[in-house]
């Protein structure tokens, strides 16, 4: 229990809950970072891979383009159909690999990751099938590159969609990191399990939620103006 | 400039085969405008697909402006492609881009530099009658206003070829012929040749100098719209102008085809006058069309066999396509 009478009982909640707060933007953010490149990847390639889709001939292979269709396929359900506490137990052995740990901030980053990429792919997939066919068609007639179809096409209309989908993802990881911190990867997961279960704190408590509903609502609102604005439909 | 020789083109296989091209051949001359008319599922989309290889015929040849359109890939199709201009039913205009931005792909995709694409966007926007909505998004356009942007991003490249697949269905009569005018003049211009496929009768009375009509992947006639509209039987000229169904009598029944020829002589008052006939008129479709009269008028003629076949050689004579149908 701590002392609530402690003079320096609030400015050290301040400071603990900040320093929490710190890193969960450090974790969230180097996930985020990975999931968006990997999984805009994964979501571009699960539609263009398709049979009769841009990238079907994937190096001028239909047979590699269909494999990797159906791989990614299976790998992103996979990833979505593990509850992320299991998730992350079953990938405490990569993620001692790839960092030397399975404790800390740097360490939470892997199964973030892991979970983040499927999460995203799938958001990236229904974004950019929303964009009409005519439009590829469109730049085929003009004649265009597939590189160029995909990114100033496909990828550039989607975006107002991509952007919900960046909001979404970023609130499932604040809440996927929460789960991360309680079982060793600090951040306000860490403070709110060791302050406020562990010891008994209902302020320490209330102030990791209060943070945690108004970030949930700063990036889901930003999303949604985000995607607001940069739609001209 | 364009020349499609024997083309076949099946979709599905085995009892589910759908031949959606069977045995085209058609040729298309420079600065020309080209119509292929016919029903839904006609073949109409897959023909001018094939054109720019957006689609592969399964057998015969394709040609552009003398290059084989059937095996290019790779960079030599897109080069290809630049030449072909291509408009839409539903525009296709990038949302996320602005009037500008859109006909500015075109040029990003040939590979010209920042200043030269805006100096042309500009000048193309200014010759399709969009001068001041360069910043504007698509969303903020009207219909003919959208196509107009698609004719510039089209055209843009300065392809000799423009494909139209019911570039003008999707707008109203009236905005329907503005598109059709704007295309006839930048055709004339530019020296285009157009391809264009309609449902529409009207879009080829109003632009095309040659047309072909289409069925079940077939070619039914083609050729200069005013000859065909002297052909006997002509199904262009039965679509056309349609004069409806030939009514029980047991007077000669006459179909005259006016070819712009007869604006300013008073035909039928003549033909009663000289050769005593009660000239009846069952039905006429005329229309003035790019100043010359055009259409046809079905006649009926009482009278003896010998005046009926007086009558409609003095009107042969007179230079107009007479068919006798009763
Ligand atoms: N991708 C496709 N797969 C299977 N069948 C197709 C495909 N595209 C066209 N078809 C079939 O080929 C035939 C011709 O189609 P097409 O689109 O060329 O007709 P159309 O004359 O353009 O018709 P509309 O006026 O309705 O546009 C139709 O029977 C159609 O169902
Ligand atoms: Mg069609």
């Amino acid at each position: 229990m701590i002392d609530r009478n402690d003079p320096y009982f609030w400015s050290d909640l301040l400071d603990t809950i900040l320093k929490g707060a710190g890193e969960t933007f450090y974790t969230v953010g180097l996930s985020l970072l990975f999931t968006v490149v990997f999984g805009l990847a994964a979501g571009v390639l699960l539609v263009t891979t398709e049979s009769g889709g841009l990238l079907s001939k994937l190096f001028g292979s239909r047979a590699l383009g269909f494999f990797v269709n159906r791989v990614l396929d299976v790998v992103v359900n996979i990833g979505r159909s593990i509850p992320f506490i299991i998730l992350m137990i079953l990938l405490i052995p990569f993620t001692r690999l790839l960092v030397g740990s399975f404790i800390g901030p740097t360490a939470a980053v892997v199964p973030l990751t892991i979970a983040g990429i499927p999460f995203f792919a799938r958001l990236v997939e229904i974004g950019i099938r929303e964009v009409p066919v005519g439009l590829v068609e469109a730049a085929q007639s003009l004649g265009a590159t597939r590189w160029t179809i995909l990114t100033k096409v496909m990828v550039a209309e989607a975006v107002p969609a991509l952007a919900l989908g960046l909001s979404t993802t970023v609130v499932g990881l604040i809440g996927y990191s929460a789960m991360v911190g309680a079982v060793g990867g600090g951040g306000l997961g860490d403070v709110a399990f060791r302050y406020g279960y562990q010891r008994y704190s209902p302020e320490y408590m209330f102030g990791v939620v209060i943070l945690l509903v108004l970030l949930v609502q700063v990036f889901q609102s930003l999303g949604n103006f985000a995607a607001r604005r940069l739609s001209h439909r | 400039m364009i020349s499609v020789s024997r083309v076949s083109k099946s979709y599905g296989s085995g009892a589910a085969a759908v031949r959606a091209l069977d045995d085209v051949s058609l040729s298309v001359g420079r600065g020309e405008i080209f119509g292929v008319v016919g029903q839904s599922g006609a073949g109409k989309s897959t023909l001018i697909r094939t054109i720019n290889s957006l689609e592969r015929p399964d057998s015969g040849s394709v040609s552009v402006d003398g290059r084989e359109m059937t095996t290019l890939a790779g960079t030599e199709l897109r080069a290809a492609r630049h030449n072909i201009g291509m408009i839409f039913q539903h525009f296709n205009l990038l949302s996320s881009r602005t009037v500008q931005a859109n006909v500015e792909l075109s040029l990003e995709i040939t590979g010209a530099g920042r200043a030269a694409r805006r100096t042309r966007a500009l000048e193309i926007l200014e010759l399709v009658g969009l001068h001041g909505k360069a910043a504007a998004y698509p969303a903020q356009l009207s219909g003919g206003q959208k196509q107009r942007v698609g004719i510039a991003r089209a055209l843009a490249s300065s392809p000799s070829v423009l494909l139209s697949d019911e570039a003008t269905s999707a707008l109203d009569p009236e905005t329907t012929r503005q598109i059709l005018d704007l295309i006839r003049q930048l055709s004339k211009d530019l020296g285009l040749t157009v391809l264009l496929i309609t449902h529409e009768m009207d879009v080829v009375k109003r632009i095309c100098d040659s047309a072909a009509v289409m069925s079940g992947g077939r070619i039914l006639e083609q050729g200069p719209v005013e000859e065909l509209l002297t052909t006997e039987k002509s199904l262009l000229g039965q679509a056309l102008f349609p004069l409806g169904e030939i009514p029980v009598t047991s007077s000669a029944i006459v179909e005259i085809t006016f070819n712009g020829v007869t604006t300013d002589r008073p035909v039928i008052a003549q033909l009663a006058r000289k050769h005593g006939i009660d000239v009846g008129i069952l039905g006429a479709a005329v229309e003035t069309i790019h100043g010359r009269q055009t259409g046809r008028t079905r006649l009926e003629l009482p009278g003896d066999t010998k005046t009926v076949a007086g009558a409609v050689a003095d009107l042969r004579s007179q230079g107009l396509f007479v068919e006798v149908l009763q």
